[in-house]
């Protein structure tokens, strides 16, 4: 029997092969930023900040039609507030306000269609972002909206799915740390299944010890050699998931091919609303044109998401780019990688 | 007497003189008050510090006090932080038209009190009635004067490295309170704004200890901003012990689910102290024994590793910068 190390102890005395570890939910990265996990790692652990931040991976052209539906269509627009402030392609919803677009922030999309059933003589719609967790609110919204006979509520859609993600992004790291709350809706076995494919993860909790914990047993794991999944978070994720969640979205919604920015278009890796429910969707609603956004060139976002430059390696990163002026998503959103850098002084290493 | 303000009442005639009777005399009297231009004081010995907030708390009643309250509270505590006594106060209002009396009335009492608990005596008042919309209740500027207590200087500039840094009590109620009287977010907790006057408590304190080296009140920014502004103003970086920082559970819980970090919620009965390492257990002591700051405690220490900066060491042994303050949290919270 070796002496037993602590979790922090085996981040920090780590002297296996180097590895990548990328971070995929937008919470974990502020987290480790947080509890200063990142100044605990030996120099062969590296952290990268992936996609997991459902404001940061949301196209230029997503925001080009919501300022569209707001401007031209005469819509009203209830959003999360992050998004207000996310530049498109000519502004922000948050210029367009400006212009006497009425942008309403919310907290849930509970809240939009409520909005929507007090204001019947506007036409609301509920900007639907977000990952696994996300998608079944913005469904239960239509379910109400449905129940109660509006006529006047729809989603423009960005729902994306992991899945397809991990995949286009299993040559960008070594390991994935794995976002446990979509993994409480969707379930193990498709994690499963990438380590058989050769991807390995560990997935992990939101709390110090549980991140330290993950990152922990992750290293010690990868320096064996084969590829694993661990489940680093078994109080809130079950294998099966959440089965009630997942057929509530099944019911409303199918895959669809997605755009992410900075990665481009990904198979299967969104969701939209069934045929059945297209008065629901705004884009079809509201008769929306194919809109192609435009990224500011200076914008390394789409690398940083990537894993293939940090933050700190973009020209406007804390100088043209900052959480009161962001250039890019990833400066806005308060889960984006490029703010956590930003607000916690750089590497933090 | 009619039952709301109304613009009457702030037309300067018959009926502006019976609300300044009926309310304000009725709650402010004392030798001082004045019904002339302006009134007539004993000029105090030694420096004296004068300070002016002006208050537009919504909701302006909340769990723990009210408009009245706050206005009082807020400038005593500004005057107790430079370790003035509060000598005189003046207050100014902007009542919306419409406004009920009785609640006017409920305002006028809680300053009276508040005021009396401290021996501050308010001096003089103004009052103007606004149309209805054009302003939201009613809005209270209060001004104060105090006398600095002999051998007493603090400032901002003043932390030195090996310094303590105190808080009188746990952090971010009052900013959690008026976030759940809001009732945007549908969330229910037990929680009471720490609002409280405490010059008592620092007088108290500075009577013994008179060289305490700064003295902040966590109010707008919480304790995370009055932080970074004594790192800044001294040149010098704090190291917080993250553990060390008292957060009610109902706040912690209510940080949790809307993704806010504690440090940053307003307090508005809560100090922040930087006190000499061998002066620390006295004052300890003392505030352990004084009203509304039993809770104090030891957060950090004032360092020079990283100037300009708060750095905190987590639970897990870890050290990580305090993220700069940033946007305002949340519009009207005093």
């Amino acid at each position: 029997m070796g002496e037993k190390k602590s979790a922090v102890e085996i981040l920090q005395t780590y002297d296996g092969p180097p590895v990548r570890i990328m971070e995929v939910c937008g919470t974990h990265t502020h987290e480790i930023f947080r509890q200063g996990i990142r100044s605990l790692l030996s120099d062969k652990i590296t952290l990268i900040s992936g996609p997991g931040c459902p404001v940061c991976v949301t196209p230029v052209s997503f925001i080009d039609e919501a300022v569209m539906l707001a401007l031209e269509k005469g819509a009203t627009i209830c959003t999360f507030g992050d998004l207000v402030r996310v530049p498109g392609t000519k502004m922000s919803l948050a210029l367009a306000r400006g212009q006497g677009a009425k942008i309403q922030v919310v907290y849930s999309p509970m809240d939009a269609q409520v909005y929507a059933k007090e204001h019947p003589d506007e036409q609301v719609v509920f900007l639907s972002v977000g990952f696994e967790t996300t998608t079944p609110s913005s469904v239960l919204s239509v379910q109400k909206a449905i129940e109660e006979g509006l006529d006047n509520y729809s989603l423009l859609t960005a729902n994306k799915t992991m899945p397809g993600a991990y995949r286009a992004m299993a040559d960008s790291t070594d390991l994935f740390l794995y976002p446990g709350h979509v993994h409480a809706i969707i379930g193990t076995s498709l994690l499963e299944d990438l380590a058989k494919e050769g991807v390995s993860g560990v997935l992990a909790g939101f709390t110090p010890k549980e991140l330290v914990t993950a990152l922990a047993v992750g290293v010690t794991k990868f320096a064996q050699g084969e590829a694993f999944f661990a489940n680093c978070y078994p109080r809130v994720v079950r294998p099966e998931g959440a089965p009630a969640a997942v057929d509530l979205v099944n019911t409303y919604m199918e895959p669809c091919d997605s755009e992410w920015r900075g990665i481009g278009w990904i198979p299967a890796s969104g969701m939209q609303l069934r045929e059945a429910y297209s008065s629901f969707d705004a884009r079809k609603k509201h008769q929306l044109p194919k809109i192609e956004g435009r990224v500011n060139p200076a914008c390394r976002c789409g690398e940083v998401l990537q894993g293939k430059c940090k933050p700190s390696d973009c020209k406007v990163f804390g100088k043209g780019c900052t959480p009161e002026h962001p250039i890019g998503a990833c400066m806005v959103s308060g889960e984006g990688a490029c703010s956590a850098y930003y607000l916690y002084g750089g590497d933090n290493k | 007497m009619n039952d709301t303000v109304t613009l009457a009442h702030g037309a300067g005639g018959k009926q502006t003189s019976e609300l300044i009777s009926k309310v304000f005399k009725a709650h402010f009297a004392n030798e001082y008050f004045t019904a002339d231009d302006a009134s007539v004081l004993p000029a105090p010995t030694g420096k004296i510090a004068m300070t002016t907030d002006g208050f537009i708390v919504s909701p302006a009643f909340f769990n723990g006090g009210n408009i009245g309250k706050l206005s009082i509270c807020g400038t005593v505590n500004d005057l107790t932080c430079m370790g003035a006594k509060p000598l005189y106060l003046t207050c100014a209002f902007v009542i919306e038209e419409g406004f009920p009396m009785d609640q006017l009335e409920q305002i006028a009492a809680a300053m009276e009190k508040t005021a009396k608990e401290v021996g501050v005596r308010i001096v003089a008042g103004d009052t103007k009635v606004a149309g209805k919309g054009q302003v939201d209740g009613v809005f209270i500027t209060t001004t104060g004067v105090g006398q600095i207590l002999d051998g007493v200087e603090t400032s901002g500039a003043f932390a030195a490295e090996g310094d303590d840094v105190l808080v009188t009590g746990d952090i971010g109620r009052h900013g959690a309170t008026i976030l759940l009287e809001r009732n945007d977010f549908g969330i229910e907790a037990d929680i009471t704004s720490d609002c409280a006057p405490l010059w008592n408590s620092v007088h108290a304190v500075l009577s013994e200890v008179p060289d305490v080296h700064v003295i902040r009140d966590a109010t707008r920014g919480g304790v995370g901003t009055v932080l970074y502004e004594i790192a800044a103003e001294s040149d010098v970086s704090v190291t917080l012990e993250a553990d060390q920082v008292p957060v009610d559970p109902a706040v912690q819980g209510v940080c949790g689910m809307l993704g806010l970090e504690p440090l940053y919620l307003a307090c508005e009965g809560r100090l922040v102290m930087v006190v000499p390492h061998d002066k620390t257990e006295k004052v300890l002591e003392i505030l352990h024994h004084s009203a509304y700051t039993e809770g104090a405690k030891v957060i950090g220490q004032i360092t020079t590793e990283q100037k300009g900066r708060v750095i905190m060491k987590t639970s897990i042994g870890a050290k990580t910068l305090l993220p700069q303050p940033g946007n305002e949290l949340l519009p009207r919270i005093c």
